[in-house]
């Protein structure tokens, strides 16, 4: 066996899950062992996304897995986070890869398109072959996507839009984008053929992150959109509800971005040997093991339950924040520990450590950074809005 | 095409096995199971086959405790049909009673082909395919890593001492799955989400009185350290002269 990974499983949580979602994990635990870690470091290096993996992805259902009908699976919300946390275990590139297509791209199609968009779009997005991504943050509104500059202007039968966009996943590999834009007075979500005329992705070059992702620039020029691709849905709350369903699954994905780097961390220290002692021995060393499996079997069980009150329909937008910001900040926090376990070795790409660690600098800060996550949180515990 | 395939829930590969007190089981606490990898091949053959003449139906059987629904559910979930759970609580070290133990359930279905793995990873007993086969009056190939089916006769590829064997048998036929044979698909999620609207019948295992018992079971001798004799092309002298006069394999 190339990929010698064990998860992490301190309190048995595994008991938690159904026999199904057991078995979806471990056939996407495989399949990230024997078809993706093979590439990753190479994909990483050259800052590619391994495409010709799609199909495969598609032939197992990851894309949009929580959705009914048009070719998706259909799965229990927990199942589909735990799909998220072993592809994040591989990188956090393939988890937003996934996100992106499923949770914000299938699911405002799924949730506000007509009939015939869900027709067009839903079953060839779920097979792969149409890859889309979603177009909110520009450049100048980030945290604030509210200020978006990117116009709608209604001509005739269609709406013509002008702005552009800036981070955006797939975004010059997308077949179809979901771009939001001001117009008549609110924000509306637009799906969009990227071969239109005027719309062009253009990739952002020399990241440290998520090298293994696609993330673009997106320039609209008098781009027209049949008013039937409109999506049917007012103001921000259209986005921010596609942002829930993808920080759902961001607050399981960087659980696994945190397995893989306890894993590591944890062979490696019985394996080093300094001052005659596998450095597992120290206590010091020891420690930030301690601490990683601890915040990991903390965010599994925050997690679960999470995804339970998903299923009840009880999850609330302010309920996925705590997770989100949880999980991201002690996977963060895990690869730094597991990096200094590592000592010179870490730096290396020889080691997944630092990938991780560098990709979740990324996973930290979108979809809603750590303080804006905080800053949810803090307005439903004292009513107070601090963000605005 | 009726196929029945026979698959074995065993022990990871990856596991650490401990000798039980009694000291001729294995210790199952702690031990992570899996479907015996060859076993992999034979469901993956039968869907194939089935696919091939878009008829038929694939049923998976084992014998073994109800953890092995696990497995079961496994094979429904990659597309077959139905699964039968022979049970029992006993573990069988005899390859001769689980062989007359699956010939007798077989014989109470309809069924053309039978496929199993060519050996089950634990006990690496290589008895079940040419056992079962007599049991069943059908013919039998081993080890198979090509398979052709063409007008109701099977033609198959087997690797043997220094050769390659080319062997033909019509139906009933049971054909042992060695590596190669073809790539086991993953189960894909609709499939998982189909797999337990899936029929699987239990019934108590029929098993004859063993004829064979383990004495005693004792792990290998643990491998000594490996040596490391340098870095880059200036050791290789030593490590040849390692290879000849230690390990004398040159
Ligand atoms: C790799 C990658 C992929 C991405 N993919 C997409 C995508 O597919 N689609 C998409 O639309 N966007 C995407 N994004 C954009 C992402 O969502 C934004 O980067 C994120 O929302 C933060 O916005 P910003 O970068 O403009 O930071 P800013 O909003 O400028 O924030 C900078 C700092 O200020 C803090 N801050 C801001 N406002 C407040 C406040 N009110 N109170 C306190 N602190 C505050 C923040 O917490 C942060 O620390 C992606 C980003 C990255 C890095």
């Amino acid at each position: 066996m190339t990929d010698p990974y064990k998860a992490l499983d301190y309190l048995a949580v595994d008991e938690l899950y159904t026999e199904e979602e057991r078995m979806v994990r471990d056939t996407i635990r495989s399949w990230v062992s024997e078809r993706f870690m093979p590439v990753i470091e190479e994909h990483n290096r050259n800052a590619t996304f391994p495409t010709d993996l799609i199909p495969e992805l598609g032939e197992l259902g990851v894309f949009g897995s929580s959705l009914e009908g048009y070719g998706c699976a259909g799965l229990s919300s927990v199942a589909s986070g735990l799909i998220c946390q072993e592809l994040e275990r591989g990188d956090s590139g393939l988890r937003s890869f996934v996100s992106v297509q499923g949770s914000l791209c299938m699911f405002p199609i799924h949730a506000y398109g007509s009939e015939e968009i869900k027709q067009k779009y839903l079953p060839k997005m779920a097979t792969g072959e149409l890859i889309g991504c979603f177009g909110l943050t520009e450049a100048d509104f980030g945290s604030n996507p509210g200020g978006m500059l990117t116009k709608a202007v209604a001509d005739g039968d269609d709406y013509i839009l002008n702005g552009s966009k800036y981070w955006i996943t797939n975004g010059s590999m997308a077949h179809v984008a979901i771009v939001w834009a001001q117009c008549e007075g609110t924000i509306k979500g637009f799906v969009i053929d990227t071969d239109t005329k005027g719309f062009q992705g253009r990739g952002i070059k020399n990241k440290f992150s998520l090298r293994a992702s696609d993330t673009s620039e997106l320039v609209l020029e008098d781009v027209r959109v049949p008013k039937g691709n409109m999506l049917d849905v007012e103001g921000l709350k259209g986005p921010l509800s596609c942002l829930t369903q993808a920080r759902y699954g961001i607050a399981f994905g960087a659980i696994g971005a945190a397995q893989a780097a306890y894993d590591e961390a944890c062979r490696y220290s019985q394996i080093r040997v300094q001052f005659d002692k596998p450095i597992a021995r120290f206590q010091l060393v020891q420690n930030k093991l301690v601490w990683m499996a601890n915040e990991i079997t903390k965010a599994q069980l925050m997690c679960w339950r999470l995804g339970r009150m998903k299923e009840a329909g009880t999850m609330k937008h302010f309920h996925v924040s705590m997770a989100k910001r949880n999980s991201c900040w002690m996977a963060l926090e895990s690869c730094r520990l597991g990096r200094d376990i590592l000592g010179a070795n870490g730096i290396t790409d020889e080691y997944q450590m630092m990938r991780h660690m560098c990709n979740l600098e990324s996973v930290i800060t979108y979809e809603g950074t750590h303080d804006i996550h905080g800053l949810i949180i803090g307005r439903e515990l004292t009513g107070e809005d601090a963000i605005l | 095409m009726e196929i029945v395939v026979c698959i074995k829930r065993v022990p990871a590969s990856d596991t650490t096995i401990k000798i039980a007190a009694d000291g001729k089981s294995i210790d199952p606490a702690g031990v992570k199971y899996e479907l015996n990898p060859y076993d992999e091949f034979a469901i993956e053959q039968a869907l194939l086959i089935k696919e091939q003449l878009g008829a038929g139906s694939v049923t998976v059987v084992t014998i073994g405790s109800k953890d092995a629904q696990k497995e079961l559910r496994d094979a429904l979930a990659r597309g077959a049909d139905k699964a039968a759970l022979l049970t029992t609580d006993q573990w069988i070290s005899d390859g001769a009673s689980t062989a007359a133990a699956l010939a007798t359930w077989i014989k109470s279905q309809s069924c053309d082909l039978v496929l199993c793995g060519r050996q089950a990873i634990d006990s690496d007993n290589n008895q079940l395919a040419p056992n079962l086969a007599t049991h069943l009056g059908f013919a039998c190939i081993t080890e198979v890593n090509k398979l052709e089916l063409a007008d109701g006769k099977f033609t198959a590829e087997r690797d043997i001492e220094g050769a390659r064997e080319v062997v033909t048998c019509p139906t009933p036929a049971v054909l042992s799955c060695q590596k190669g044979l073809n790539e086991p698909r993953y189960p894909n999620l609709k499939g998982i989400m189909a797999a337990k609207k899936k029929p699987l019948e239990e019934a108590a295992a029929e098993l004859p009185a063993a004829g064979l018992e383990v004495v005693s079971l004792a792990l290998p001798p643990e491998r000594a350290a490996g040596k490391i004799l340098g870095d880059g092309a200036d050791s290789v002298p030593a490590l040849i002269d390692a290879l000849r006069n230690e390990a004398k394999v040159l």
